[in-house]
C-alpha cells in the first residue's frame, strides 16, 4: 500500500514546521507578551546584570581565544606526527568530549583539578598552595576541555585538506619549518579559523551546566546561569523575562555573526588519516611529541578521574537506592523519547526540504525550512524553558510535567546535530539519482523503503545515538523543571556534588556515562541490520 | 513521430527555443558545446522541465502535463544510472515495478534483458562491483524493459574507455534497430554520431539547426 505521507513532499515539513511554531513560537510569544508588563531597561541597567551580561562574553570570549589558540600548534604536531601508537585512538577520541555528558566531565575535571584533586595534590607536595577551581578559572578549564578537541578537530582536518604537492613543494624548495608553518600549513588553518572561534565563542557565551557547577555568586554568573536563577531561586518572572530577551537577542547577533564566516564544523566521529610527506627534524619531532603528550594528558585524566572515582564504598549503596534506580528509568525514557522525536521532526523538515532544493529548484526556500530546525540555537534552553514556563504555569502544573518538558526541550536542542548528519545522505542520493527517480515513478513509500532507508539508516542510528546521549546527560533542561518528584541522573549528580557526597555523585557520574554508551550503541545497532528492500528481493 | 514545435524556455538569462521531428527506428543526434541547452532539451522531452509555450507530441499524442513517469520515455545518463546498494536484478527491476514488487515473469523478463546487453549471469551481482561499461549496460537493460518507445541517451558513452565506448555504441545500435526505438542523443562528440548513424542537428545559441544529410548520415 502506498502511503501518501510520502507521496505529497510537502505534508512532513508542514507536520515538523508546525510542531516546531507550536513548541518554539508560542513559548517565544509567552515571552514577547509578557514584556509589555514590565521595564526591560530597569533590569538590565541593574549593576549586577550588568556585571552578568559582561561576564557572559568575557568568560566566552577568553575561552575561545584559549581554545583556538592551544588547537593551533595542537593539530599542527598531529598533522606532522603522522605514525605513533594510538594516534588515531587519541583523534577519536577528541570527539568524545562531544558526547560525554558535560555535568560527568565536570566531576572528572574536579577530580583532577579540584582542591583535592590530583594537580593540587601534586602542587601541595611542592609546597605550593593548591588554587581554586571554583570561578572563572574553573570555567575556563572546563570550556577549553570540552572545545579544544573540537577546535583541534576542525584545524587537523584543514591541514589534511592540504594538497599533496604543496607538501611535496615545500620539502623541494626546503623550507624549513617555520616557513612551512608560515605558506603550507596557518593558510589552510586560517580559512576555519574564524568560524570555528565564532562556534566555540557561542557555545560558551550559552554555556549553562560548566558555569552553573563551577561558577555562580555575583562574579562568576552569566545570563543563561542569571535566568535560571531569577526563575528557580528568586522567583522574579520579570527579571527571568528581561535577561530570557536579552539573550535571545544576543543569540541572534551571534548566530548571523557566526552566518558571515564561511566555515565547516561538518566534523564526523570518526577520523581517517591522510598522510602527507612532512619529515621533521629531531627537535621539532620532540616539540611536537611534548605538545601532543600535554594535550592528551588534558583531555584523558579527566576522563580516568571520573572513571577510576567510580567504583568506590558507596556504589552498592548508590546503584540499589531508589532515587538512582527512578532517576536512571526517567533518564533513559527521556531519552529514547527524544531521539526518536528528534529524528522524526528532522528527517520530515529534510524531505520536504529535499523536494524544495533539488526537484523544484528552489534552493532558498529549502534552505530555510532546514534552519528551521536550528532554532535552538538563537533560543537557547534556558530562555526556550522560560517561555514554556510561562505559557503553561496557569494552565498547568509545569512540574508535574516536567518530564515532557525536558523532552520538548531536548528534542530540539538535538535537532542541530540530526540535521547535520541526516542532510549528507539524504542530499546525496537525491542529486545523483533525482531524474531517475522521476522517471522510474519512484515515490512515496516505495522511495522511502528501497531508496531513502538503505542509504540513510547507518546515519540515522548515529543521529539516533547522538540526540539519546544528548538528552540522557542534559543538565538545562531538568535544572529548570525537575524536583524531588522528576529527576534525572544528571540532576542527581548536581544535587550529590552539591552536598559534597563525592562517593556517591562518582558512581552517579558512572552510571551516567554507561547509560550513555549503551543508549549511544542500541541506538547505532537498532537501525544496523538490512531490513525492507531485501525482502522483496529473489535471492 | 516525436514532434517537438516551437517549443520555449527561458532559464535564467538564457532562451531556447527547439523545433525537432525525430522518427522511431532511428538515432537523431543534438550536437553542441557545452551549455548550448543539449540536456535541457532532454529535460523537457523527459517531463523534468516544462515548457513556457510550444509542443512536444508522440505519434500526435501530446505530452505536455505529463509526468516524467507518465512519458513513453525511457532515459540512459551519463552516470548514476543505477542505485549503488541495489544488485543488477533490483536495479532492472525498479523499471518494471517502482516498488519492486516482482513476479517470477518479471524475473524472467530481467533474465532474458540482461542476456541481450550481453550480462547474462551477472543478475545477483553487486552494481558497484561493477565496471563503468558493465553499469551502462545494465542501465540499458532496464530501458529495455521499460518498453517505452523514446530512448534519450544524455551523454551516456562520454565517460567510458574508448573500446567500452564502441562496444556500448555498437550494442546502442544494435538495441534502437531491433527494438524500433526513436532514439535521441545528446553529445558533444560528432564521433559518436557518426558511429550511431544519427541525423545531427547542431544546437547554438539556444536555437536548433538541422545539419546537411550529407555529413550527418555516414555508414560504418
Amino acid at each position: 500500500m502506498q502511503l501518501t505521507m510520502f507521496q505529497r513532499w510537502w505534508l512532513p515539513g508542514a507536520v515538523a514546521l508546525i510542531l516546531l511554531a507550536l513548541l518554539v513560537g508560542l513559548p517565544l510569544i509567552a515571552l514577547i507578551v509578557s514584556t509589555s508588563d514590565l521595564n526591560l531597561q530597569t533590569t538590565l541597567n541593574n549593576t549586577y546584570y550588568k556585571r552578568v551580561i559582561w561576564f557572559s562574553f568575557y568568560q566566552a570570549l577568553i575561552s575561545a581565544v584559549l581554545s583556538v589558540g592551544l588547537a593551533i600548534p595542537l593539530a599542527q604536531a598531529l598533522s606532522r606526527e603522522q605514525k605513533f601508537l594510538g594516534r588515531q585512538m587519541l583523534i577519536n577520541l577528541f570527539s568524545l568530549s562531544l558526547v560525554i555528558p558535560t555535568i560527568v566531565a565536570i566531576f572528572g575535571i574536579v577530580a583532577v583539578f579540584g582542591r583535592t584533586g590530583w594537580l593540587n595534590s601534586a602542587i601541595g607536595q611542592l609546597g605550593f598552595e593548591p588554587f581554586s577551581i571554583y570561578g572563572l578559572s574553573g570555567i575556563l578549564i572546563a570550556h577549553v576541555f570540552f572545545n579544544l578537541p573540537l577546535a583541534t578537530r576542525v584545524l587537523l582536518q584543514s591541514l589534511d585538506n592540504i594538497p599533496h604537492e604543496q607538501w611535496r613543494l615545500s620539502t623541494q624548495l626546503r623550507m624549513p619549518g617555520l616557513a612551512q608553518f608560515k605558506y603550507v600549513e596557518w593558510p589552510a588553518m586560517r580559512t576555519q579559523l574564524i568560524g570555528v572561534f565564532m562556534v566555540i565563542f557561542t557555545l560558551c557565551f550559552t554555556s549553562f551546566t560548566i558555569v552553573m557547577t563551577l561558577g555562580g555568586g555575583p562574579r562568576a554568573t552569566t545570563v543563561e546561569v542569571a535566568i535560571y536563577q531569577a526563575l528557580r531561586f528568586d522567583f522574579d518572572i520579570n527579571t527571568a523575562v528581561s535577561l530570557a530577551i536579552a539573550q535571545l537577542v544576543f543569540c541572534t547577533a551571534l548566530l548571523l555573526a557566526s552566518a558571515l564566516f564561511k566555515h565547516d564544523a561538518s566534523i564526523g566521529f570518526s577520523y581517517k588519516p591522510v598522510e602527507h610527506l612532512y619529515r621533521p627534524t629531531s627537535t621539532h619531532r620532540w616539540r611536537n611529541r611534548l605538545l601532543i603528550l600535554l594535550g592528551t594528558l588534558f583531555v584523558v585524566t579527566p576522563l580516568l578521574g571520573m572513571i577510576m572515582s567510580a567504583i568506590n564504598p558507596a556504589s552498592i549503596k548508590v546503584l540499589t537506592h531508589t532515587n538512582t534506580v527512578q532517576a536512571t528509568i526517567n533518564t533513559v525514557i527521556i531519552a529514547i523519547v527524544t531521539a526518536f522525536l528528534s529524528v522524526g521532526i528532522g528527517v520530515s523538515l529534510l524531505i520536504s526540504s529535499r523536494h524544495l532544493r533539488i526537484r523544484a529548484q528552489k534552493h532558498n526556500l529549502g534552505q530555510w525550512i532546514q534552519h528551521a530546525g536550528n532554532i535552538i540555537l538563537v533560543m537557547p534552553p534556558v530562555v526556550l524553558g522560560t517561555g514554556l514556563f510561562l505559557l503553561l504555569r496557569n494552565v498547568a502544573d509545569v512540574f508535574s510535567i516536567a518530564l515532557v518538558l525536558t523532552i520538548i526541550i531536548n528534542s530540539l536542542m538535538a535537532l542541530p546535530f540530526v540535521l547535520r548528519i541526516l542532510d549528507g545522505p539524504l542530499m546525496q542520493a537525491a542529486n545523483h539519482h533525482d531524474k531517475l527517480i522521476q522517471s522510474l515513478g519512484i515515490s512515496g513509500w516505495s522511495r522511502w523503503r528501497l531508496l531513502d532507508w538503505p542509504l540513510i539508516r547507518k546515519p540515522m542510528g548515529f543521529a539516533l545515538g547522538i540526540a539519546a546521549t544528548l538528552a540522557a546527560g542534559d543538565f538545562s533542561a531538568i535544572a529548570l523543571f525537575g524536583s524531588e518528584r522528576a529527576t534525572t541522573l544528571p540532576l542527581l549528580l548536581f544535587q550529590r556534588i552539591g552536598s559534597y557526597r563525592l562517593h556517591e555523585a562518582a558512581t552517579t557520574a558512572g552510571i551516567l556515562l554507561v547509560v550513555c554508551l549503551i543508549l549511544f550503541t542500541a541506538m547505532q545497532s537498532m537501525t544496523s541490520r538490512t531490513i525492507f528492500w531485501r525482502s522483496h528481493a529473489k535471492d | 513521430m516525436l514532434k517537438i514545435d516551437k517549443l520555449k524556455l527561458q532559464l535564467g538569462t538564457n532562451s531556447y527555443c527547439y523545433q525537432l521531428h525525430a522518427n522511431a527506428s532511428h538515432t537523431t543526434a543534438i550536437l553542441g558545446k557545452s551549455g548550448s541547452g543539449k540536456s535541457t532539451l532532454l529535460n523537457l522531452i523527459a517531463g523534468f522541465l516544462q515548457p513556457e509555450s510550444g509542443s512536444i507530441s508522440w505519434n500526435n499524442q501530446s505530452l505536455i502535463g505529463l509526468s516524467a513517469n507518465q512519458r513513453p520515455v525511457t532515459t540512459l545518463f551519463q552516470q548514476h544510472n543505477l542505485f549503488m546498494h541495489l544488485n543488477v536484478e533490483q536495479n532492472i527491476g525498479l523499471g518494471i515495478s517502482p516498488d519492486l514488487k516482482l513476479t517470477n515473469n518479471d524475473y524472467e523478463n530481467i533474465h532474458r534483458s540482461l542476456d541481450e546487453v550481453g550480462m547474462a549471469g551477472y543478475a545477483k551481482n553487486r552494481t558497484a562491483n561493477l565496471s563503468g561499461g558493465e553499469q551502462q549496460r545494465v542501465a540499458l537493460a532496464r530501458c529495455l524493459l521499460r518498453k517505452q518507445p523514446i530512448l534519450l541517451l544524455d551523454e551516456p558513452f562520454s565517460a567510458l574507455d574508448e573500446h567500452t565506448r564502441h562496444e556500448m555504441i555498437h550494442l546502442t545500435r544494435k538495441v534502437i534497430s531491433d527494438y524500433k526505438l526513436c532514439a535521441i542523443l545528446v553529445t558533444h562528440n560528432e564521433d559518436d554520431a557518426d558511429l550511431l548513424i544519427a541525423t545531427k542537428h547542431l544546437l547554438r545559441d539556444g536555437i536548433l539547426t538541422q545539419q546537411a544529410a550529407g555529413i550527418a548520415n555516414k555508414n560504418h
